[in-house]
C-alpha cells in the first residue's frame, strides 16, 4: 500500500476554499447569481462551480451583463461555453442606453461605464431579485481590493460602506440579510493572478483566445493599444490602424482594454512575461485612470 | 520568417517557464500574520519580504533573456513608502483601519498574509487576521523591547490557536546589532510566554530597513547562527496542524442531480474520511458506511482536511444541512451548554437580555449569553467580574443555544470549536467565540435564578394562602434530601413521605427517576445537563410549595454552588437540606455494585464521588446518619414542626 499523503498543494487548498464558499452561498441564499465577464478570472470561477455540485448541476444561472461593446470574440466564447456545458445564461444590458446610442467613442468612458455597465448591472440585480452575485474578483488584483471580504455586504441600493462590513472569520459567512439586501461574493479572493493562470493551465480551462498574442488590427490611443474590432470605431481613428502582434491582459468593453505587444501565444509563455512585467494587470484597463480612486468609486456606486 | 537561432532559443525559454510551473504547482501554502505598529517597522518587513521574493523569483528564471526595457527594479531601490502610503491615505479617507490580505511566493512556498494595525482598539481585526492563520510573525522594536503591544497580541494569537510564532526583534541596527539585548528580550519573552499555549516559538533579530537577516544574512548579525525571516517562513512544518484523528464532516449541501445519486458535500473539518468507514450521522444517530467519494476530477479513496469532496453512503439515510457525519467510536460533544471566550465585534454591547443567532459549521440556531464569567484584560490578562462586553472586549460566556450543537473544544479543532454570533436586529456579526475546552462548571449560570427576572405570578388562585395553610395544617416547603448514590436518600425520603402521609399532611415526592423520565427526558449526566435537570426540578418544587403542598426531593445535587441556587430558586426560607452522611465504602454496600465498580474502571462518567466531585453541604438544616432511618424520619418532623411547616 502506498503511503497516504495529507497535505496539499496551494491550489488544491485554494481550490477546497473556493468550493466551500461556493457551496456555503447555494446553500443558504434563495436566488443567487454567478457573475459571469468571460474574462479568465470568472472561467476560472465558472469551473470551481461546475466542480462543487459534479455530478450535478449548477443550482444558479451565469449572468453576463453586455455592454453591446465587448470584443466580438468574447461574445462567441461565452455563447460557446454555456451551450457546451449546458449553463443557464442570463444576458442583461442596458435597453434604455443602448437604444439611446450610448458608447465609449461617443460619450467617453465614464458615462458609457456608468450607464452600460455599473446601471445596466444594478437594473438586472433588481430585476431577477438576486440576493447573492458571485465575482470573480482577486484580492491582489488592485491596492483598494486587499481588504475585501469574501462575502461583501451590499445595502438595498447595491451599495459598497466601507464602514459597514462584517467580520469574517475561520470560514465561516455571516450570510443574513434583509430583503433587498445583497451580498456580493468573491470565492477566489485569495488568488494570485499566477495562481490563475497555473489553474488554466493545470484545469485546461477554455478560456477567451484574445488573451494569446496574435496579429490584430490596432490603433494607438493616448498610449494605449485599442484593437478595431467593428466598424463603429470612427473613421478616422480606424484609419491609423496597424496590424501588431498583440494580446490582452484582461477583458472588458474593446475600446477601453488596451492591449500589450507580445509574442506569448501560449499559457506558459503568457506566465513568463507576466513574472518578467512589473506593470500590474489593471493597468491595461482604461477606467481606472479616468479619475483619483476610481476603482474605490465604482465600488460604493455597485460595480465590482 | 524566424530563424534558427530563434527558434532554438524558444525552445529553450519554454523548458525553463515549464521547469519553473512545475514547481511552482507543487508548492506549498502558508497563511501568516504580521502584526505590530508602523512604528515597528512592520511596512517595511512586509515590503521587503514582498519586493525582495519577487527579485528572487526573477533570478529563478535567469536562464531567460532578460528584456532590460520590461524588468529593471534589481538593484534598484525599493520604495517601501509606497505601503506607507497606502496607510496615510485610508486614514484621511476615515476607512476603517481593517486587515490587508498581501500575497507573495518563493521558490518553495505561497504565502497569504494577513497584515493588521496593532493599536488596541484593533482587536477585532487582529483577531480576524489570526483565525485564518498558521504563524504569526509578531514585530518588536529593538530599543523599546517586549513591550504590553507584544503581550497583547501574543495573548490574541494564542487565543486564536496558533501554533507558530516568530518573534522578529527589529531595528537591530539602531542597538549596534547588540547581541546581549537580543538575548535579553529573549528571556523576558519567554518568561512571559510560559502561562500561554505556543508550541513553537522562534527569534530572530533582524533589521527590516537594511536587510538583515530578513531574505539574506548579513555581515552585521554575524553571531546569530539561526534561519533568516524568509528561510524560517519557507521551512516551517505546518500541515501537521490540522486535525487528523477526530473525524468531522459537517454536511454542507445536499447535492440530489437526479433519483440515483444522493451526494452530501462537505470540507472535511478534521480526521480522515475513507471509503468503506462505518459513520453515525449527528443528531439522529443513526449508521451506515461511505460508498464513495466523489470529486470532479475522480473518485477518491480517502479524504482530509480542508479538502471539499461529496460522500455517497450504503443506505439511505435522511441526511439535511447542519447535519454532521463521525466515526460512531469517536464523537464530539453533543450539548446546549457550555461556555466560550468570547471577542465582541460589535458598536452595540453585549445585551444578555438578547437572543442571539448562532452560527457553527453549516448550523445556525437561536442562543442565550447566560452569564459573564469574567472579563479579560488584553494587556494584562487579568481577570475582571463584567456584566457587559464592548467592543474589542474578551470574555468568558456561558452559552445555552436553542438545540443542541456537535462540537469540540477550539484547542482540538478549530472549525467545529469556534462559533460567530449574529445581532437578529441588525444582521452584523457582533462576537465570535472559541469553545473551552472544559465541561461548563456545575452551576447554574446566575440569570436563571436572577429574582429581577422572575415573572410575578403570586395572584393566580382566587383561594388565599391563609385559608390553604389552614386547611392543610401547613405552609408550603421543600425538604431536598442530599447525598451519594446509595447512601439511603430514597429510603428517608419514602419513609417520610408515608410518616407524612399518615398524619394527613399533603405531599409530593420528586425524585431522579420520575423526572428524568419525563420532564427531563433529554438532558444527560454530565455537569451543564445536570445543572438544568435540577433548575427544572427546583421550579416545580417551588410552584407546588406555593400550592401549600409540602415537597420531599431526592436528588444527588452534589456541589454547594447549585444547592445554593436551588434553595435561591425555591425561597431560602421554606428551603430545608437534609444531608445523608453516608461513607462511601457504606455507599458501595448499598447500591447495584455494578455502578461504583463501572465508574472505578472508568466505563461510567459523571458519577458523584468518583469522577465528579461532591461536596458535602457545611451547614445543612440536618445530618441524617443512614443507620438510624426512623430517627432520621422523626427528626426531620420534629424540624418542620419547630419551624412551623406543619402544626398537630
Amino acid at each position: 500500500m502506498t503511503e497516504e499523503k495529507y497535505s496539499l498543494t496551494h491550489l488544491k487548498e485554494l481550490e477546497a476554499e473556493a468550493i466551500h464558499i461556493i457551496r456555503e452561498v447555494a446553500a443558504e441564499f434563495e436566488n443567487p447569481v454567478m457573475l459571469y465577464s468571460i474574462g479568465k478570472d470568472s472561467s476560472v470561477m465558472v469551473r470551481l462551480a461546475e466542480k462543487a455540485f459534479f455530478p450535478g448541476k449548477v443550482p444558479f444561472p451565469l449572468m453576463h451583463i453586455d455592454s453591446k461593446w465587448k470584443f466580438r470574440e468574447m461574445i462567441e466564447f461565452r455563447d460557446f461555453y454555456t451551450k457546451e456545458k449546458n449553463w443557464d445564461l442570463i444576458v442583461h444590458y442596458n435597453k434604455e442606453g443602448y437604444e439611446s446610442g450610448i458608447g465609449p467613442f461617443t460619450h467617453g468612458s465614464k458615462v458609457h461605464t456608468d450607464i452600460m455597465k455599473t446601471q445596466a448591472l444594478l437594473q438586472a440585480l433588481d430585476k431577477y431579485k438576486f440576493d447573492a452575485a458571485f465575482g470573480g474578483a482577486r484580492r491582489d488584483e488592485e491596492k483598494s481590493r486587499a481588504k475585501e471580504r469574501i462575502f461583501s455586504f451590499r445595502d438595498k441600493f447595491h451599495q459598497w460602506d466601507p464602514k459597514n462590513q462584517r467580520p469574517e472569520l475561520w470560514n465561516s459567512f455571516n450570510t443574513k440579510i434583509k430583503k433587498g439586501e445583497s451580498i456580493r461574493v468573491f470565492p477566489i479572493s485569495n488568488w494570485t493572478e499566477l495562481d490563475v493562470w497555473q489553474y488554466i493551465r493545470l484545469e485546461n480551462i477554455p478560456i477567451v483566445p484574445l488573451y494569446f498574442a496574435k496579429k490584430r488590427s490596432t490603433v494607438k490611443l493616448d498610449g494605449n493599444l485599442i484593437m478595431v474590432d467593428d466598424d463603429r470605431m470612427p473613421r478616422e481613428m480606424a484609419a491609423h490602424a496597424e496590424m501588431r502582434m498583440v494580446r490582452f491582459r484582461t477583458l472588458g468593453c474593446y475600446p477601453l482594454t488596451g492591449a500589450i505587444e507580445s509574442e506569448a501565444d501560449t499559457i506558459e509563455k503568457i506566465v513568463e512575461e507576466m513574472l518578467l512585467v512589473t506593470s500590474s494587470e489593471r493597468t491595461t484597463r482604461v477606467i481606472d485612470f479616468d479619475e483619483e480612486g476610481s476603482m474605490e468609486q465604482k465600488k460604493r456606486e455597485g460595480y465590482f | 520568417m524566424k530563424t534558427k537561432k530563434d527558434e532554438k532559443l524558444s525552445t529553450s525559454r519554454n523548458l525553463d517557464i515549464l521547469s519553473f510551473l512545475d514547481q511552482d504547482e507543487k508548492k506549498d501554502l502558508l497563511r501568516l500574520l504580521t502584526a505590530g505598529s508602523v512604528d515597528d517597522g512592520k511596512s517595511t518587513l512586509i515590503g521587503r519580504l514582498l519586493f525582495d521574493s519577487k527579485r528572487l523569483y526573477e533570478d529563478q528564471l535567469a536562464a531567460l533573456e532578460r528584456d532590460s526595457k520590461r524588468v529593471g527594479h534589481a538593484g534598484e531601490e525599493i520604495d517601501y513608502a509606497l505601503l506607507l502610503d497606502g496607510l496615510k491615505a485610508e486614514r484621511e479617507q476615515g476607512i476603517t483601519i481593517d486587515v490587508a490580505y498581501r500575497y507573495f511566493s518563493t521558490n518553495k512556498r505561497k504565502f497569504i498574509i494577513a497584515d493588521t494595525p496593532g493599536h488596541e482598539q484593533y482587536t477585532r481585526n487582529m483577531v480576524t487576521g489570526a483565525s485564518t492563520a498558521n504563524l504569526a510573525i509578531l514585530l518588536v522594536d529593538a530599543e523599546k523591547g517586549i513591550t504590553t503591544q507584544t503581550k497583547r497580541h501574543t495573548f490574541i494569537v494564542s487565543l486564536l490557536g496558533i501554533k507558530h510564532v516568530i518573534l522578529a526583534v527589529n531595528k537591530m541596527d539602531l542597538v549596534d546589532y547588540d547581541e546581549e539585548g537580543f538575548n535579553r528580550i529573549c528571556k523576558e519573552y519567554k518568561e512571559f510566554i510560559i502561562r500561554l499555549n505556543i508550541p513553537d516559538l522562534h527569534f530572530i533579530p533582524l533589521s527590516a530597513l537594511k536587510g538583515d537577516n530578513v531574505v539574506d544574512r548579513t555581515e552585521n548579525l554575524a553571531w546569530y547562527n539561526g534561519p533568516t525571516m524568509l528561510n524560517l517562513l519557507e521551512t516551517i512544518q505546518v500541515s501537521s496542524d490540522n486535525n487528523f484523528i477526530d473525524l468531522r464532516y459537517p454536511v454542507q449541501y445536499v447535492l440530489r442531480p437526479d433519483n440515483k445519486f444522493r451526494g452530501f458535500s462537505a470540507q472535511v473539518a478534521s480526521g480522515i474520511i475513507r471509503k468503506n468507514d462505518e459513520i453515525m450521522v449527528l443528531p439522529s444517530r443513526r449508521r451506515s458506511r461511505i460508498k464513495n467519494i466523489v470529486t470532479y476530477d475522480e473518485e477518491i479513496e480517502y479524504a482530509f482536511p480542508p479538502q471539499s469532496v461529496t460522500v455517497t453512503l450504503e443506505d439511505e439515510i435522511d441526511i439535511s444541512r447542519g447535519d454532521m457525519l463521525v466515526h460512531p467510536n469517536n464523537l464530539p460533544r453533543i450539548e446546549r451548554q457550555f461556555e466560550a471566550m468570547l471577542v465582541w465585534m460589535d458598536e452595540i454591547p453585549l445585551d444578555s437580555g438578547k437572543q442571539f443567532l448562532l452560527k457553527h459549521t453549516s448550523n445556525y440556531t437561536k442562543a442565550r449569553l447566560d452569564k459573564i464569567r469574567y472579563k479579560l484584560d488584553v494587556n494584562t490578562l487579568h481577570k475582571q467580574d463584567a456584566d457587559i462586553l464592548h467592543l474589542n472586549e474578551i470574555g468568558r460566556i456561558v452559552i445555552t443555544t436553542a438545540r443542541p450543537i456537535y462540537f469540540d473544544p477550539y484547542s482540538k479543532n478549530k472549525t467545529t470549536g469556534s462559533l460567530i454570533l449574529i445581532d437578529p436586529i441588525t444582521n452584523n456579526t457582533c462576537a465570535v467565540g472559541m469553545i473551552i475546552d472544559r465541561v461548563s462548571q456545575d452551576d447554574m449560570p446566575s440569570r436563571i435564578t436572577d429574582t429581577d427576572r422572575q415573572t410575578i405570578y403570586a395572584d393566580t388562585s382566587l383561594i388565599p394562602v391563609k385559608l390553604r395553610e389552614q386547611k392543610y395544617r401547613q405552609k408550603g416547603a421543600t425538604i431536598w434530601i442530599t447525598g451519594l448514590h446509595g447512601s439511603g436518600k430514597k429510603e428517608l425520603a419514602y419513609t417520610l413521605e408515608k410518616e407524612l402521609f399518615n398524619s394527613e399532611y399533603k405531599t409530593v415526592l420528586l425524585d431522579g427517576s420520575s423526572i428524568r423520565s419525563g420532564l427531563s427526558r433529554e438532558l444527560d449526566f454530565t455537569a451543564s445537563d445536570r445543572a438544568e435537570h435540577l433548575r427544572r426540578v427546583a421550579e416545580v418544587s417551588r410552584m407546588l410549595n406555593d400550592q401549600g403542598l409540602l415537597t420531599i426531593c431526592n436528588f444527588i445535587s452534589p456541589t454547594d454552588r447549585i444547592r445554593r441556587q436551588i434553595a435561591e430558586i425555591i425561597g431560602k426560607e421554606r428551603f430545608y437540606l437534609i444531608y445523608v452522611d453516608a461513607t462511601l465504602e457504606y455507599c458501595k454496600k448499598h447500591t447495584s455494585r455494578e455502578l461504583y465498580k463501572k465508574a472505578e474502571a472508568g466505563e461510567l462518567k459523571h458519577i458523584p464521588g468518583i469522577d465528579l466531585r461532591y461536596e458535602i453541604p457545611a451547614q445543612p438544616d440536618l445530618i441524617a446518619d443512614p443507620h438510624k432511618l426512623e430517627e432520621n424520619v422523626q427528626e426531620i418532623i420534629n424540624l418542620l414542626r419547630d419551624k412551623g411547616i406543619v402544626w398537630k
